[in-house]
């Protein structure tokens, strides 16, 4: 397959919320275009009719039933947060609610 | 070539040292201390770890505590386990609760879990301790351990050298007789590899039989976790005490896991064994002959043998290398600074999000992530990791076939024997063509296992492959068994205990 | 715009709805935390609902039940179904995907067909699992403005179903009453208890407009943050009045997701340019499929018990084939709203008056539906037969069954404590003449036709014998005496 473009990379980059400099885009959008490429391999084979594989064992319908288990204790869960008020997670606001 | 002095004539289990089974049933017969046994492990970490660097953590007092636990209960009479007092080194990718779990990420430095993993649970059940969390590439994406944010692991066999990778810490653990057993994880073959690069026995279960719970995910239709050590048999027992359902993993077998460890003396004869040319094909000369011994090896203890051609194992590695990718990059969204872990501050939620994961993760994580959104995302979906699901199909549909004819497969662990560090960094395809050989089974989610035999002609070691179709433990151990006892013999590591 | 009026500018509206509801489960769909409104922050969380390193989910089968009854509450397929992972970054998502259900949904299409016999297609009625819940500070509370956000993950991981109709939805009248007669049908089904202010049914419109008369669907914009059926209909005229502005002005209208704003009356776009967003949707991996068999599913529809149409039918039906007069057709649609029909069906085959126990049921116990329902149906029996046999005054008998909703007990017991007994008829007659007798004036306006003086005669008729007449029975002997 052809090359990816640094554009490419930057919307890729974005999906994944990584914030890249220029250097490492154009690095990536070579280094993914060479695995894509060998990976690529397997695009050109006749798959028609065959099934993929989500699970290597058919498992189905497997379930609990509806009863309450022991939650965490918050003191522990909130204690490895980066920042916490009023015993909740604290973030910075949300620049994609603006209006 | 012969083999081993006084190997071959006896195959039985039990003949040869186990250092895990030797100290478990000294310790529930009294006859040395759990703590003993701690120390002497924690003695030989401080002697040897600065150099090594096999280890991330190390738990100098709950170790011993537990030691002390476990020596008060065999005193009152109790029996603590098939595994009572043995240390254990597990991947610092297996949650452990209130010890840190890093995953040898910085995105993660200093995270404790506030649960353990399931296995974590019934090796402690079993009387084991905990020793010491080992170090991996960075989420277990890497085959050598070099891509760790804390630094790589060295090969004990020759400290210039990697280990192999992802689980390159707990190999050389027991390499190094740092812990006479260590817990990995083996998606593409993070196993297999370093064991075979350590000169050790390393085994990747049945996909569903052990379960993943507190297992940190990489590739979720993949991962499995097993055991390392230094004889078959101890991997056998290792792999009874950790499987067994889950009620916590959906994924996980509700089947009884076949015991495996009766089958271990039942010896090879009449068994039909395959030498696949594609796991032998490709590889380095030294390690191909390796393979051809082990094959004549059991032709002669009484299997037959045959050479046999695989061509859909070929598109393996281009299948795992959009499926774990894929799933991956979907698995690692959730570190985004907000609820554990690193995070790096900045105006909005967005940009907190980015700069976090941009300073957390390294190159190969960020690789790899990238490498995945990519493969699904729209308009690609369907000839990447779609196209990916079926060549699955494919692979299993083929080996279904060959289990038709064969009760086992045979070939190479690895193509190579153990490479310097820094040799393959700069090249990814290169060090992903290290995964050619294994990522068959994860594909197809069936068991194998690695055997040491012998070593190249600078003395580093060779590991070779036995493959199983599902839930073929059983039969996957009695070959192991076998081609243990008929093995070259390999020198101690450089560096040991 | 009135709905009637869209129809009149010669554009048509066309609207599908989206409606999530949370479902009665004792524990989340993934984890066995407590699935539970109002508790302490972050106190009902565990490693899979937090989607902590090496968590993983498994299924709550009471989920997949609940969403199987409100699949074949709607007459939906049941199918094989499996769960897909929906991946976007958002702070109220531990793990930065959902689990949801994308192209293999435990059920498609289905239909409701509402009160007014207008058939509105569902085609799917999935499962997902709810986020955790954003607090905007700073800024007022408004989102837009806020300085931080605060999360609180005891909602992350409650079971949802999002039921998504077809866009045959044409007028905020037929909106409203679609969204009101799936609440009936979710709270029927016991799977939901649909309540739009609490937040345990949240409706989603998505509106666009096409000029009548053609079949090629307009651009559609989806309107969030309905906290009512009023605001629904509101946010659905207001949208459909912008839409068909903007296309006359020949602008056109961007596919965008809008926030209702209550207070101001109007919608207004929230997100920024990208629209439309890869989620990059694939199978998820930590689960396996699901496919009820034929037993289970015939269970579950065993179980379900009637809907609201069907109850409303059977209430009907106590008047033969006659057709309901528009107020009687309003009281059975309070009273099933409400789940009191099994009152009204019990007094029927109790052979007391179905009117009467209609009128009870819709107006008193309708006002207090909770107490009602938890109501002795023999003792509501007993009640409304006494007022039939005029043991008690129409007035007496709701002050009863106030006091039997407030305080439960036995009807005769509660008449007896106030007092209550209505009069005879000899002595109705008497009071009547003792009545007419001292307002000989009224009388003679009213012998000589001032009817409405009937109501001052009854006025008094009631103080005097302290409530204790019947006011139609004043009424007639009222009219006898005049001749």
């Amino acid at each position: 397959m052809s090359g990816l473009t640094r554009d490419d990379a930057a919307y890729v980059a974005r999906l994944a919320r990584i914030d890249l400099t220029d250097d490492e885009l154009d690095l990536y959008a070579v280094q993914l275009a060479a695995v894509i490429g060998h990976a690529a391999e397997i695009a050109a084979l006749d798959t028609d009719g065959v099934e993929p594989t989500a699970h290597p064992l058919p498992l189905r319908n497997v379930t609990r039933p509806d009863v309450v288990r022991p939650s965490l204790d918050r003191a522990e869960v909130l204690a490895q947060a980066p920042a916490v008020e009023d015993g909740r997670f604290r973030v910075p606001r949300i620049l994609g609610e603006a209006l | 070539m012969t083999g081993p002095p006084g190997s071959a004539t006896s195959a039985a289990p039990g003949a040869r040292p186990s250092p895990a089974l030797d100290i478990a049933r000294q310790v529930r017969a009294g006859s040395i201390s759990a703590v003993e046994v701690v120390d002497r492990y924690l003695a030989a970490i401080d002697a040897l770890d600065g150099e090594l660097h096999a280890f991330v953590t190390v738990l100098h007092d709950a170790a011993r505590h537990e030691g002390e636990v476990i020596d008060r209960r065999v005193a009152a009479g109790e029996d603590p386990g098939p595994l009572a007092g043995v240390p254990v080194a597990l991947k610092d990718n297996m949650c452990t609760r209130g010890i840190p779990t890093t995953c040898s990420s910085r995105i993660l430095d200093g995270w404790c879990p506030p649960y353990d993993a399931t296995v974590v649970q019934r090796l402690r059940a079993a009387g084991a301790i905990v020793i010491g969390k080992t170090n991996l590439d960075e989420f277990a994406m890497g085959s050598s351990t070099e891509n760790s944010a804390f630094g790589p692991t060295r090969n004990p066999h020759d400290p210039t050298r990697v280990p192999g990778g992802s689980s390159g810490g707990s190999a050389a653990a027991v390499a190094a007789g740092l812990a006479p057993l260590a817990l990995g994880s083996d998606t593409g073959g993070s196993i297999r590899q370093p064991a075979a690069l350590c000169g050790v026995v390393g085994m990747k279960p049945t996909y569903g039989t052990v379960s993943r719970y507190g297992l940190v995910a990489f590739a979720s239709s993949l991962d499995q976790i097993g055991p390392f050590t230094t004889t078959v048999t101890e991997s056998a027992v290792l792999f009874d005490v950790i499987g067994g359902q889950d009620l916590m993993d959906s994924t996980c077998l509700e089947r009884p896991v076949p015991r495996t460890v009766a089958a271990l003396a039942d010896g090879v004869e009449g068994l039909r064994v395959g030498v696949v040319s594609e796991l032998v094909n490709d590889v380095d000369a030294e390690v191909g002959a390796r393979v051809d011994q082990a094959a004549e090896a059991l032709a002669a203890a009484g299997a037959h043998v045959e050479a046999c051609s695989i061509p859909e194992l070929r598109h393996g590695l281009p299948a795992y290398y959009i499926v774990a990718p894929a799933e991956a990059s979907s698995n690692l969204s959730r570190y985004d600074g907000v609820r554990y872990g690193l995070r790096v501050e900045a105006d909005t939620a967005e940009a907190m999000n980015a700069a976090t994961r941009a300073a957390g993760f390294g190159p190969e994580v960020k690789r790899r992530i990238m490498l995945g959104t990519y493969a699904l995302s729209a308009g690609y979906y369907d000839a990447y990791y779609g196209q990916a699901q079926k060549v699955r199909t494919l692979i299993i549909d083929a080996l279904a076939l060959a289990y038709q004819r064969f009760d086992v497969l045979l070939g190479a662990t690895t193509p190579t024997t153990a490479f310097a560090i820094g040799a393959k960094v700069d090249d990814p395809w290169s060090m992903y063509l290290s995964d050619v050989c294994t990522v068959p089974s994860n594909l197809a989610g069936h068991p194998a296992i690695t055997v040491p035999f012998g070593a190249d002609d600078s003395g580093l070691p060779v590991g070779v492959q036995v493959l199983a179709p599902a839930l073929g433990e059983p039969v996957m151990f009695q070959v192991a068994a076998v081609l243990e006892g008929r093995a070259p013999v390999l020198a101690p590591p450089r560096v040991h205990a | 715009m009135s709905p009637d009026a869209a129809a009149n500018t010669g554009w048509e509206p066309v609207m599908g709805l989206e409606v999530h509801c949370e479902l009665n489960t004792e524990t989340k769909l993934f984890c066995g935390c407590r699935n539970a409104f109002g508790d302490e922050p972050n106190t009902n969380v565990c490693p899979t609902c937090l989607g902590l390193p090496g968590s993983l989910p498994v299924l709550n089968v009471r989920a997949v039940e609940y969403a199987m009854r409100i699949g074949l509450a709607l007459n939906c397929e049941v199918r094989p179904s499996i769960f897909h992972r929906k991946n976007y970054f958002y702070p109220d998502m531990p793990k930065d995907y959902q689990v949801s259900q994308y192209d293999a949904p435990i059920n498609v299409n289905g239909w409701l067909e509402l009160p007014d016999s207008s058939r509105v297609r569902i085609e799917r009625a999935h499962m997902e699992e709810d986020t955790g819940k954003t607090s905007h500070i700073g800024g007022g509370g408004r989102i837009h403005d806020a300085d931080h956000l605060l999360v609180d993950y005891n909602r992350a991981g409650v079971p949802l179903v999002e039921i998504v109709s077809a866009p045959d939805i044409r007028s905020s009248t037929q909106a409203r009453l679609y969204a009101s007669e799936l609440r009936g049908i979710l709270v029927a089904t016991g799977a939901s208890d649909g309540r739009m202010e609490e937040g345990s049914m949240r409706v989603d419109a998505n509106v666009s407009v096409r000029r009548a008369g053609t079949v090629e669907l307009g651009t559609r914009c989806e309107i969030k943050n309905l906290n009512s059926l009023r605001s629904l209909g509101r946010a659905i005229e207001y949208e459909i009045e912008r839409q068909i502005g903007l296309l006359e002005a020949g602008d056109k209208v961007v596919q965008q997701t809008r926030h209702w704003n209550e207070d101001q009356g109007t919608t207004v776009a929230l997100r920024s340019k990208e629209e439309a967003f890869d989620y990059r949707y694939f199978p998820e991996p930590d689960l396996v499929p699901v496919a009820p068999d034929a037993r289970w599913q015939s269970e579950v529809a065993a179980s379900i018990g009637p809907m609201p149409a069907e109850r409303r039918a059977k209430l009907a039906a106590l008047w033969g084939p006659e057709p309901l007069s528009h107020a009687r057709a309003e009281q059975i649609a309070t009273v099933v709203e409400h789940g009191l029909d099994g009152l009204v069906t019990a007094a029927a085959a109790a052979g007391v008056q179905s009117a009467l126990a209609l009128a009870r049921a819709s107006n008193e116990a309708s006002a207090r539906p909770e107490e009602a329902r938890g109501l002795d149906v023999s003792a509501f029996v007993t009640l409304v037969r006494m007022e039939q046999d005029g043991k008690l005054s129409a007035t007496q008998a709701k002050t009863v069954l106030t006091d039997m909703l407030d305080h439960a007990g036995d009807p005769a017991e509660i008449a007896r404590r106030h007092g209550f007994e209505a009069l005879d008829t000899g002595s109705l007659e008497t009071v009547v003449a003792e009545v007419v007798g001292a307002h000989p004036d009224e009388w003679q306006r009213y012998v000589a036709g001032e009817d409405k003086l009937g109501g001052f005669f009854t006025k008094h008729v009631m103080q005097v014998s302290n409530n204790r007449a019947d006011g139609k029975a004043v009424a007639a002997e009222l009219r006898r005496l005049r001749g």
